[in-house]
């Protein structure tokens, strides 16, 4: 469960800036895409997003991210280190 | 073989992205000195999920933060998983740091259901004390395959000037070399660090060869110009040598910055 507010990454180059904040329970995923490359992979980034939410058993949050042409194992990274900071784990 | 290590900054996904394509025959993650306290968590699991995805064709060493900080656990349980080719502990100063650091990776092969002993370590020697231990360093487990020096980090626990020439490490070079051979390991050189002088680093491996020591790189147009043989003009005008350039450079002011505001 997401207790506050955290962010993650960077806005460099194959970076991507993630920030999660808390949701009521029941809210699900609210997710806002912002990518250089959103015409071509805005579908793909989406579905990574959401994926890794799942297997960190996010359910409720508010999720906006800022891409600069991350690969998805950088999205991945930076989405779990968001959530952990977010779950006050770090 | 190793030629060439290179060390890169474990929290920047565009150089972990072409790692695979700067001409080492190592790479050296780096959780330590290129990554800002604030980001330490951040790093270990880029460099975890780098590892696992990226298919790194060259050795993997991940060099982690020293067993006297707050990380060193956390950055051997995500990294000890994904199977690096060696673990690179810092700051190492007795036996003792070696064999705490070996125990608690034992322990992570474990649980992982790893072969016992598969990950190697390779000490970052970069104190007086450590000097002075190599050889203890060098024997503390089957797990040492190498020790490195760490010249910069030593020359300022020396509370001496570090200079091109390497007149205040040559006891340090000396003895390394020494202790690794007494000892059955192999024994690397301090990275040359001036990004700019091509000149200085061939002048200093030549030296550093002469002691039977193997002369390591940090930057990767060094590789590209050593190894690949980059005429100067060539290499002038590749447009890599701005682009790595730069990008180091930032992250290090950046790290350096943030370091400076974590100690105030």
């Amino acid at each position: 469960m997401i207790k506050q507010k955290a962010c993650a990454g960077t806005m460099e180059s194959s970076d991507i800036f993630v920030e999660i904040e808390p949701a009521a329970a029941g809210a699900g995923i609210d997710l806002s895409i912002n990518s250089v490359v959103f015409t071509q992979f805005g579908d793909a980034i989406e579905a990574v997003i959401r994926e890794t939410l799942e297997q960190l058993e996010v359910k409720d949050a508010k999720v906006t991210v800022n891409d600069r042409g991350a690969v998805d194992c950088t999205i991945r990274a930076r989405v779990e280190t968001a959530v952990c900071r977010g779950k006050g784990e770090e | 073989m190793r030629r060439s290590m290179l060390f890169l900054p474990g929290n920047s996904p565009n150089i972990l992205l072409n790692a695979n394509f700067l001409g080492s025959d190592s790479i050296i993650l780096d959780l330590e000195d290129a990554v800002a306290p604030t980001e330490k968590d951040s790093a270990r699991i880029l460099v975890r999920n780098a590892i696992t995805s990226l298919k790194y064709t060259k050795e993997v060493i991940v060099r982690i933060n020293p067993v006297d900080s707050p990380y060193w656990e956390k950055d051997l349980q995500q990294i000890i998983p994904v199977k690096p080719d060696m673990i690179m502990p810092t700051k190492v100063g007795t036996a003792e740091d070696v064999k705490i650091i070996a125990d608690y990776i034992t322990e992570l092969e474990a649980g992982c259901g790893m072969e016992a002993g598969s990950v190697k370590l390779i000490p970052l020697i970069e104190t007086a004390l450590g000097v002075e231990n190599a050889f203890h360093i060098a024997s503390a487990s089957p797990r040492v395959a190498a020790i490195f020096l760490g010249g910069e980090d030593y020359t300022a626990d020396m509370r001496c000037k570090r200079t091109k020439e390497g007149t205040e490490i040559f006891y340090a070079r000396s003895r390394m070399v020494a202790c690794a051979r007494a000892a059955g390991v192999d024994v690397y050189d301090t990275p040359w660090t001036d990004v700019e002088d091509y000149d200085g680093l061939v002048e200093d491996a030549k030296f550093a060869k002469s002691l039977d020591l193997q002369e390591n790189l940090q930057f990767p147009q060094d590789i590209f110009r050593l190894l690949t043989k980059f005429s100067a003009r060539r290499w002038k005008k590749c447009s890599m040598r701005k682009t790595f350039s730069s990008a180091l450079k930032r992250q290090r002011q950046k790290a350096k910055a943030l370091y400076l505001s974590a100690e105030r």
